[in-house]
């Protein structure tokens, strides 16, 4: 009876399209939404994860998240060092500070200051000039994107007309003068403040006086020691909070997640498209099946038994599931792609697709059963009634 | 003429019937019953029928709107349960089966005639027709091959890839008794079978039913309001309230016509033959 099945379901062009828009659509909902989410989620640790050479950060132990300030003493390093299982530790700095672009625009930059002597923590793609050019006099280097974007110069050299920062322009950083010397590359963060590298010290001397200066500690762990023990045990005779690459990122998201109402608002946002598209899919299908009742009935009372009943439905469900779901998957797919060109966070795990098949497809079964159901309750006998 | 049309390959399948021990008797109630629903708004369609259908005659069941005709073909066609009495439905009582039994006892043994014809929109006249064989396991390409030799027997040879809708209503329930046919069943049950039709295309339906449905191992129960096809019956079965008042023997002259010609047991074969 398959074929019967199939033929009931795509027959008809026009009911069988409008039951794949209504999918397609469902599925478009639920993983483009989840991937959007899970795109800007995946923004929000960036930092920490391409800064990729150390395995624990040591911080002040209130910091919420990778941007959140909290300066340490720089003796701090050399306690860090002493701790049993640490095969190195660098200083690194982090603030926001004032920029003065050549042309006269204003805006604030996220300074992060590399260990002098190592580079430690830099930016792992460098699009023009090298990393270790930051030791020549005044070296910066800024991010290929923001050059363009929140480092641009608007307003324009004279007689040159905006364009984007480069190397050779000369940056004014908190009143100190900087040059760029380099461009890297980075992923594209959560946070939109232009991201600038210098040397340790430099940053130090540009930052503005303070007792603390220093932000983290990057620390690598001797080889065959436990990250784990070594963190707990730099925090026992530090005070400061050390963490894992992967701690510090799921904290930061957690924080950024929560406090800025992005999940709250975002998990509506998702759980709308999810249940609109989910209702969509299961209300077409079960609309389908009740015009079809009839049929079924018929089927019935010819001597098609509940479960070839079940299995016809079911078969429906896979095949109008799958095309529709999949046209959707692929929309969500496509859209995401070119979206992402003009800076949407837009990030599909293969667990969206499948979460996405499980929903779509769940609840498009489910539509199917309970309208199985009011085939299985009807009486053979209603084919009879006109 | 036999020798030129090749005996169709034999489509067989388990019709769970002893055809033998029915004695020709395809239907027996004593003293039948059923209610819809309970209470105030209770119903009671049928109040104590007794009723035999024999093997190879066509019943007609008459009698005003209301009366309880559709409810006891539902019965006799064991896709509704009684209340009282007992029901032996080619030789088995619905009432000692579980839903399952039931269910492959009338997808093997009964063919439905329905007056809104039933078929399903998207599937063309030969696939239409070859339901019930796919519902007893048939191969689809065997069954469709099947359906479509049945479908040249009502006059359809040319029509088996038209959609329903493409048909008109007469052709439409030409189909309908093909996919009554096309298993071969003990019983066919049909309800208003002309309802729907003009007195012509009504008449020749009914005379296409009596001489490809009938045959000796068969019996036909025909629900009807249609007086002018009360001569098609071998007999004809009263009704009112939920009884059966009377039956008469039908007009219908020339029941060894009908009689399955040649006495095969292949009806089919026979009308074919001659
Ligand atoms: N499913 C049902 N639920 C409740 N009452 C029903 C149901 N089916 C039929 N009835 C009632 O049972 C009685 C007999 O109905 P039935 O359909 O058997 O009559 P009928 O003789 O076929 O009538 P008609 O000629 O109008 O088709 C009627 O009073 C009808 O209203
Ligand atoms: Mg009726």
């Amino acid at each position: 009876m398959s074929f019967v099945a199939l033929r009931m379901l795509i027959g008809d062009r026009l009911k069988y399209l409008a039951l794949v828009a209504g999918l397609a659509f469902a599925g478009l909902l639920v993983t483009q939404q989840s991937s959007i989410f899970t795109g800007y989620a995946s923004r929000m640790g960036v930092w920490i994860r391409e800064t990729a050479e150390n395995d624990l950060w040591v911080m002040d132990p209130q910091v919420q998240y990778s941007d959140d300030i909290k300066p340490i003493t720089d003796t701090m390093l050399y306690r860090v060092r002493g701790v049993e299982g640490v095969r190195w530790a660098a200083p690194m700095y982090k603030g926001f500070l004032p920029a003065r672009l050549p042309d006269g625009t204003i805006t604030t930059v996220r300074v992060v200051g590399l260990d002098d002597a190592t580079l430690t923590g830099g930016p792992a793609r460098m699009v023009e000039g090298a990393l270790a050019d930051l030791r020549q006099d005044r070296a910066m280097i800024v991010h290929v994107r923001q050059a363009a974007d929140g480092l641009r110069l608007k307003s324009g050299m004279p007689g040159e007309g905006p364009r984007p920062l480069r190397v050779g322009d000369e940056v004014s950083i908190n009143d100190n003068s900087l040059r760029v010397t380099g461009v890297f590359d980075a992923s594209d963060e959560f946070f939109w403040d232009p991201v600038v590298y210098t040397t340790y010290s430099r940053a130090l001397s540009i930052a503005p006086r303070t007792r603390k200066l220093s932000t983290f500690v990057l620390v690598k762990t001797a080889e065959g020691a436990d990250v784990k023990d070594v963190a707990r045990r730099i925090e026992a005779s530090t005070g400061m909070r050390a963490m894992t690459p992967g701690q510090f990122d799921r904290l930061t998201m957690w924080f950024l997640l929560t406090r800025t109402g992005i999940l709250v608002n975002f998990g509506i946002t998702v759980a709308l498209g999810v249940v609109i598209g989910v209702l969509a899919s299961a209300q077409t299908f079960f609309s389908f099946i009740v015009e079809n009742t009839r049929h079924f009935a018929t089927i019935k009372a010819m001597g098609g038994s509940d479960w070839t009943i079940t299995r016809m439905i079911l078969l429906q469900v896979l095949v109008v599931g799958g095309v529709g779901y999949g046209i959707g998957l692929g929309l969500a797919a496509v859209t995401g792609q070119f979206f992402a060109g003009g800076g949407l966070a837009f990030r599909m795990p293969w667990q969206i697709p499948v979460l996405g098949a499980v929903s779509v497809l769940g609840c498009c079964m489910f539509a199917g059963m309970i309208s199985a159901f009011r085939v299985f309750r009807l009486q053979p006998a209603a084919v009879f009634k006109a | 003429m036999t020798t030129l049309l090749a005996q169709p390959d034999a489509i067989t399948f388990d019709r769970r019937v002893d055809t033998a021990a029915l004695r020709g008797i395809a239907v027996r109630c004593v003293g039948v019953t059923k209610t819809y629903g309970s209470g105030q708004s209770a119903v009671m369609a049928l109040r104590g029928i007794d009723l035999e259908v024999k093997t190879g005659e066509l019943l007609m069941l008459v009698g005003p709107s209301g009366c309880g005709k559709t409810t006891l073909i539902s019965i006799i066609a064991g896709i509704l349960d009684y209340d009282q009495g007992e029901c032996a439905v080619l030789g088995q009582d619905p009432k000692r089966m579980s839903a399952r039994e039931l269910t492959r006892l009338r997808g093997a043994n009964v063919g439905f005639v329905f007056q809104a014809y039933n078929l399903i929109p998207t599937l063309n006249a030969a696939e239409n027709s070859a339901i019930p064989l796919l519902l007893n396991g048939v191969p689809r390409a065997k069954a469709v091959k099947r359906a479509r030799e049945m479908l040249g027997r009502v006059g359809l040879a040319d029509r088996w890839k038209s959609l329903p809708a493409q048909l008109s209503g007469g052709q439409q329930q030409r189909v309908a008794i093909t996919r009554a046919l096309v298993h071969e069943p003990r019983l066919i049950v049909c309800d208003e079978p002309t309802a729907a039709l003009d007195h012509e295309t009504g008449g020749r339906v009914m005379e296409l039913l009596r001489a490809v449905a009938l045959d000796e191992g068969r019996a036909l129960v025909i629900v009807t309001h249609d007086p002018r096809i009360f001569g098609f019956a071998d007999r004809i079965a009263k009704m009112d309230d939920g009884r059966i008042t009377s039956i008469n023997e039908g007009r219908h002259e020339d029941r060894s016509t009908a009689r399955g010609a040649g006495g095969t047991s292949d009806g089919l074969t026979g009308l074919l033959s001659k």
